[in-house]
């Protein structure tokens, strides 16, 4: 019991000085960052930055030459199977088998988490992603969109208490991304821990209560976006006639059902939930 | 072993084998090329060979079906070559899963792929006019020698499958495999061969299996034969397994 309850004062992820080459290549020179229970980190750094290489130690795929880390209390090199229990892991490229059926897929990880009522589970994951009435078809057909959300609901079975997604929007179209961001977002209202790699500061900003920046092997920035921002140099005021952005012109063609040019906030964002609606509808 | 082995193992098997039944070309592909082989060996050439037997068929399934084995588990290397290439290998890899069910999974359905792809080879051999009298412990042995030779053949293909680099890669290794019954007593009886030939052919794994399966078949006594196919198939089988493993293990550690 005292153990469960300290495990559940530490963060849910302690990443100590960890180091790693590939062969003379030094990716990782001591990188250090811990991420609190039940809040999104994003870990931020251009291609080649480590990024991929940080979340394969920390999903025991990788052995790190130095350091330490620890993933939900548990070491990921001495208690690997531990971490394996707590986690899951959503890659770089949508780790869904495309043979099987949406439904078979989320059945299939069901089984290998050795839970009862896999059926089920993937009915209500099926529903919660808007993807019940493509669950009967081969993942090979679905959109980008489609996919990566059936590889997010896939690592939510079981609820692990700590997520990793590894560019989770890279190579998808405006609308699937928003479609992604509003899945990760209910995840963390759910209480997961959720570790998240982008190039994209935008996703950075809408989606992180922390960001950490990898750079050169090292982590360079790790605050809040509001102290992030105090970075930056004092805001100057000027007056710049707005051009509609290529997603702004987008958004307003693709619109929502019939209702082409209606108002879009100037970032292109918008309401997350109309559009969540709307990409769902296009994909049947 | 983790206590969750048979468990995942059945289930990954039964995600593979639901992949070949929804290609089932795979099958048909590995059946054909043999069932060509021994259609044009039988029609073709089998007037001109002298085997000292009567029928030309019975002489020649034994290696006809090695063929089917050796083509077959080039399909298994190229499924753990796909899975290895995808992000799904990684997914499993990170789940609390016992690992080596991941291999098991894939050796299993290729035991199951290449016993239907022999099973179709049969039938078309008898509708060739393949016979045998053999009894119910003659086929058991011939069965058991042929599952033997998938697994020692299907970890050979899980060592492709884990260390090939591209997809032409992960199948070219079954050719030499499928080539060698044609130097082995296979199809035509070794003492027609030069000497350097014949000696390989005589010493080689495929002759010994060959002459013991068909011996089998043709009721006649096996002898040591036998003895010497079932060694091949260990032997292979427990070198085969033990690289594939620790390549495994370097791979995912």
């Amino acid at each position: 019991m005292s153990t469960h309850t300290e495990r559940s004062r530490e963060p849910a992820i302690r990443v100590q000085n960890i180091e790693k080459s590939y062969k003379e290549l030094h990716v990782l020179k001591g990188v250090e960052f811990e991420v609190a229970r039940g809040s999104i980190f994003a870990l931020l750094g251009s291609n080649g930055a480590g990024k991929t290489t940080v979340v394969k130690i920390l999903s025991t795929l990788l052995k790190a030459d130095a350091g330490s880390a620890s993933v939900n209390g548990f070491d990921v090199a001495t208690q690997a199977g531990d971490v394996r229990e707590s986690i899951s892991l959503t890659g770089q490229f949508a780790a869904v088998d495309e043979v099987l059926t949406g439904r078979e897929n989320l059945v299939l990880v069901a089984r290998l988490r050795h839970l009862n009522n896999p059926g089920r589970i993937a009915d209500d994951l099926l529903a919660r992603f808007s993807l019940t009435e493509a669950g009967g078809r081969k993942a090979a057909t679905y959109s980008g969109g489609m996919r990566r959300r059936l590889d997010i609901a896939m690592s939510l079975i079981g609820n692990p208490p700590v997520i990793f997604l590894d560019e989770p929007t890279t190579g998808l179209d405006p609308e699937a991304r928003i479609e992604v961001w509003d899945a990760v977002k209910e995840l963390a209202q759910g209480g997961t821990t959720v570790l998240l790699t982008t190039q994209y500061l935008d996703e950075a900003e809408q989606l992180a209560d922390r960001i950490a920046i990898l750079h050169q092997g090292r982590i360079i920035v790790n605050d809040t976006l509001a102290e992030l921002r105090k970075l930056l140099p004092p805001a100057e005021i000027e007056y710049v006639e707005k051009q509609p952005s290529l997603e702004d012109v987008f958004f307003a063609v693709v619109g929502s059902d019939g209702a082409v040019g209606t108002s879009r906030t100037a970032n292109g964002v918008g309401p997350s939930n109309t559009t969540s609606n709307d990409a769902a509808g296009a994909d049947k | 072993m983790s206590k969750h082995f048979f468990g995942d193992t059945a289930v990954l098997t039964g995600r593979s084998l639901s992949h070949i039944m929804r290609s089932p070309d795979t099958i048909i592909t590995t059946a054909v090329t043999p069932i060509a082989l021994m259609l044009m060996f039988v029609y073709v050439f089998g007037g001109a060979i002298e085997t000292g037997t009567s029928s030309y068929v019975n002489y020649l399934l034994p290696g006809i079906l090695l063929i089917t084995i050796a083509s077959g588990i080039a399909y298994t290397a190229y499924r753990l070559f796909l899975d290895m290439q995808g992000g799904i290998f990684e997914r499993f890899q990170s789940m609390p899963i016992a690992r080596s069910a991941v291999l098991w999974g894939h050796v299993l359905t290729s035991l199951v792929a290449n016993l239907v792809s022999i099973v179709i080879v049969v039938l078309v051999a008898l509708l060739m006019g393949f016979r045998s009298g053999a009894g119910v412990l003659a086929w058991l042995a011939v069965a058991g020698l042929l599952v033997m030779f998938t697994l020692a053949l299907t970890w050979l293909a899980v060592i492709a499958g884990l260390s090939a680099k591209t997809v032409d890669g992960a199948s070219a290794f079954s050719y030499p495999l499928i080539f060698l019954p044609f130097v082995s007593s296979a199809f035509v009886p070794t003492e027609t061969m030069p000497g350097p030939v014949r000696w390989f052919a005589e010493n080689q794994p495929v002759t010994s299996i060959v002459d013991a399966i068909r011996d089998l078949l043709a009721q006649q006594p096996v002898g040591s034969d036998v003895w010497v196919a079932l060694a091949w198939c260990v032997g292979i089988l427990a070198i085969a397994f033990g690289v594939a493993m620790s390549t495994y293990r370097r791979k995912i550690s």
